[in-house]
C-alpha cells in the first residue's frame, strides 16, 4: 500500500487511468440509458416508469459504494496517515453526495407513478436520507476549520462512525418488509428479466467507471492545486 | 483518573448554574411552541406528545454542544491533559458523564410537565419517562462526540446538529416507538442502541479530542 503512497506514483497511473475510465464510462453509460429508454420492452406491471430504474439502481449502489469508500479512506489516514488518504476522501464525499442525491430524486420520482406518493417513510428510503445527510456532514466538517489538516481528521472520524449505516440500508428492505420492493438480484440470480437486466448492468457498469474518472480527476487537481500553493509560497519565500 | 475529571467537570457545570438551565427552558420551549403549530386539537396532542418531547430533548441536549469542549481547547487545558498522559478517552468518557448529569437529570423532571402540556395519561407519562431514562445517555453521548469533532470550527454549533441527526436516529425512532407504547421491543431496542452509543462514543469523540489538540 506504501508503494502507492508517493503522490507522483499515483499521478502517474491516474493520467493513464483517467481517460481509459472516463470514455468507457461515458460510452457505456450512454448505451446503457439510450437502451433502456428507447429498446427495452416496458415492464409487465410497471409499463414505461420502470425505465428509471437504469439511473436509480446505479446511483444508489454507488453512493453506497462511494461512502464505503470513503470510510476505508477515512479509516486507512487515521491509522496508517497514508498521506493520499486524506486526498481521496475529499475527492469521494461529493461525488457520492451527488450519486445519493440523483438515487433519493429518482426515486421520488419512480414512486410518484408507481407508489402513487412522492415520499414516504420505509426503511430503505429513510435510511439512503440518513445516509445523504451524513455525507453532507463529512463535507461541511471537512472545511469547517481554518487549520487545513484538522478538518480531514475530523470529517474522518465522522466518515467512520457513520459507516454503520451501510448495513442497514443493506438489510432494511428484508429486516422491515414496508414498501420498498426487495432485493431483485442475488447471489442465487435475478429476478429481472434479461431484457430489462443488460441495460441495467451496462449502465451500471458506466457509471462506476465515470465515479471511478470523476474521483481520480479531483484528486489530480486537488494535488496540483497544493503543489501550485507550495510553488508559490517558495516563491514569495526567494523573494522576501 | 475518570472520576477527579468527573469532579471537575460537575464542579464547573454547577459553577455555571444559571447557563445549565438553559437547555430546560429550551425544552420547555420547544414543547410550548409545538401546540401553537399544530393547532390545541386534544387527541392530536396526545398522538404527537411523545414524539415531540424526544424531538424537544434531543434539541436540548443539543444547546450546549459548543461550550463542551471549547473552552478546555482554547485554555490548554486538554494539551495539559495530554501532557500528563491522561488517555483523550477518558477526558471524553468523564464529559459524557458530566453531560449527561447537567442536562438529563433536570430533563427527566421537567418531561412530565412537558408531557402534560400535550394531555398524555398518567402511564403514558411514566412509559416516556422510562424512555428518556434509557435513551438520554445514547443522547449526551451523541452531543459529545459532535462536541469533539467540531471543537474549534467556524461555525461548531450549526455543525453539530448536522452531524447528530443520521446517528440519532435510531435513538429517536426507538424512544418514541417507547414511549408511544410499542411494547417492550421498543424498549429493548433503546437500551441497545444507548449502549451501542455510550460504549463507541468516548473511542470516537476521543479521537476527536486528539485532533483538536493538533
Amino acid at each position: 500500500m506504501h508503494r502507492f503512497a508517493n503522490p507522483a506514483r499515483f499521478l502517474r497511473i491516474a493520467r493513464v487511468a483517467t481517460p481509459l475510465t472516463l470514455w468507457p464510462g461515458l460510452a457505456l453509460t450512454m448505451l446503457g440509458l439510450c437502451w433502456g429508454l428507447f429498446y427495452a420492452p416496458p415492464d409487465y406491471l410497471q409499463g414505461d416508469s420502470a425505465r428509471i430504474m437504469d439511473v436509480h439502481v446505479p446511483a444508489a449502489i454507488l453512493a453506497e459504494g462511494g461512502y464505503a469508500g470513503l470510510a476505508v479512506a477515512a479509516a486507512v489516514g487515521l491509522v496508517w496517515k497514508h498521506p493520499l488518504a486524506d486526498v481521496a476522501a475529499r475527492a469521494l464525499a461529493p461525488v457520492g453526495a451527488v450519486f445519493a442525491a440523483v438515487c433519493l430524486i429518482t426515486g421520488s420520482l419512480w414512486g410518484q407513478p408507481t407508489w402513487g406518493t412522492w415520499w414516504v417513510w420505509d426503511a430503505r428510503l429513510t435510511s439512503m436520507l440518513v445516509l445523504f445527510f451524513l455525507y453532507l456532514g463529512v463535507i461541511a466538517l471537512g472545511n469547517a476549520f481554518d487549520e487545513p489538516g484538522r478538518g480531514a481528521k475530523s470529517a474522518a472520524i465522522l466518515a467512520i462512525v457513520g459507516a454503520i449505516n451501510l448495513p442497514i440500508i443493506k438489510y432494511s428492505v428484508d429486516w422491515w418488509n414496508t414498501l420498498h420492493q426487495r432485493a431483485s438480484i442475488t447471489l442465487s440470480g435475478s429476478t429481472i428479466a434479461p431484457a430489462l437486466l443488460w441495460p441495467l448492468g451496462i449502465s451500471f457498469l458506466g457509471f462506476a467507471l465515470l465515479f471511478a474518472a470523476t474521483v481520480m480527476m479531483r484528486m489530480r487537481a486537488e494535488i496540483a492545486q497544493t503543489r501550485v500553493a507550495a510553488r508559490a509560497r517558495r516563491t514569495a519565500e526567494a523573494f522576501a | 483518573m475518570f472520576l477527579p475529571l468527573l469532579a471537575r467537570d460537575l464542579s464547573l457545570a454547577r459553577g455555571r448554574a444559571g447557563a445549565a438551565a438553559l437547555p430546560i427552558v429550551f425544552f420547555l420551549l420547544v414543547a410550548i411552541v409545538f401546540p401553537f403549530a399544530v393547532g390545541p386539537d386534544a387527541r392530536t396532542l396526545a398522538r404527537v406528545g411523545a414524539g415531540v418531547v424526544w424531538v424537544a430533548a434531543l434539541l436540548a441536549a443539543l444547546l450546549p454542544v459548543p461550550t463542551l469542549f471549547e473552552a478546555d481547547r482554547a485554555d490548554g487545558t486538554l494539551d495539559h491533559y495530554a501532557a500528563r498522559q491522561i488517555p483523550a478517552e477518558i477526558v471524553a468518557a468523564a464529559r459524557l458523564a458530566a453531560h449527561w448529569t447537567a442536562f438529563a437529570v433536570p430533563l427527566l423532571i421537567a418531561a412530565p410537565l412537558a408531557a402534560l402540556l400535550f394531555g398524555l395519561s398518567a402511564p403514558a407519562i411514566l412509559r416516556l419517562e422510562l424512555a428518556l431514562a434509557l435513551g438520554t445517555p445514547g443522547l449526551a453521548s451523541l452531543a459529545v462526540v459532535a462536541a469533539a469533532l467540531t471543537a474549534g470550527a467556524r461555525e461548531g454549533g450549526m455543525l453539530s446538529g448536522l452531524l447528530v441527526f443520521p446517528l440519532a436516529v435510531p435513538l429517536l425512532i426507538f424512544g418514541a416507538g417507547a414511549a408511544g407504547g410499542s411494547g417492550a421491543g421498543a424498549f429493548r431496542l433503546l437500551g441497545a442502541a444507548t449502549l451501542v452509543l455510550v460504549a463507541m462514543g468516548p473511542f470516537a469523540a476521543g479521537a476527536g479530542v486528539r485532533a483538536a489538540r493538533g
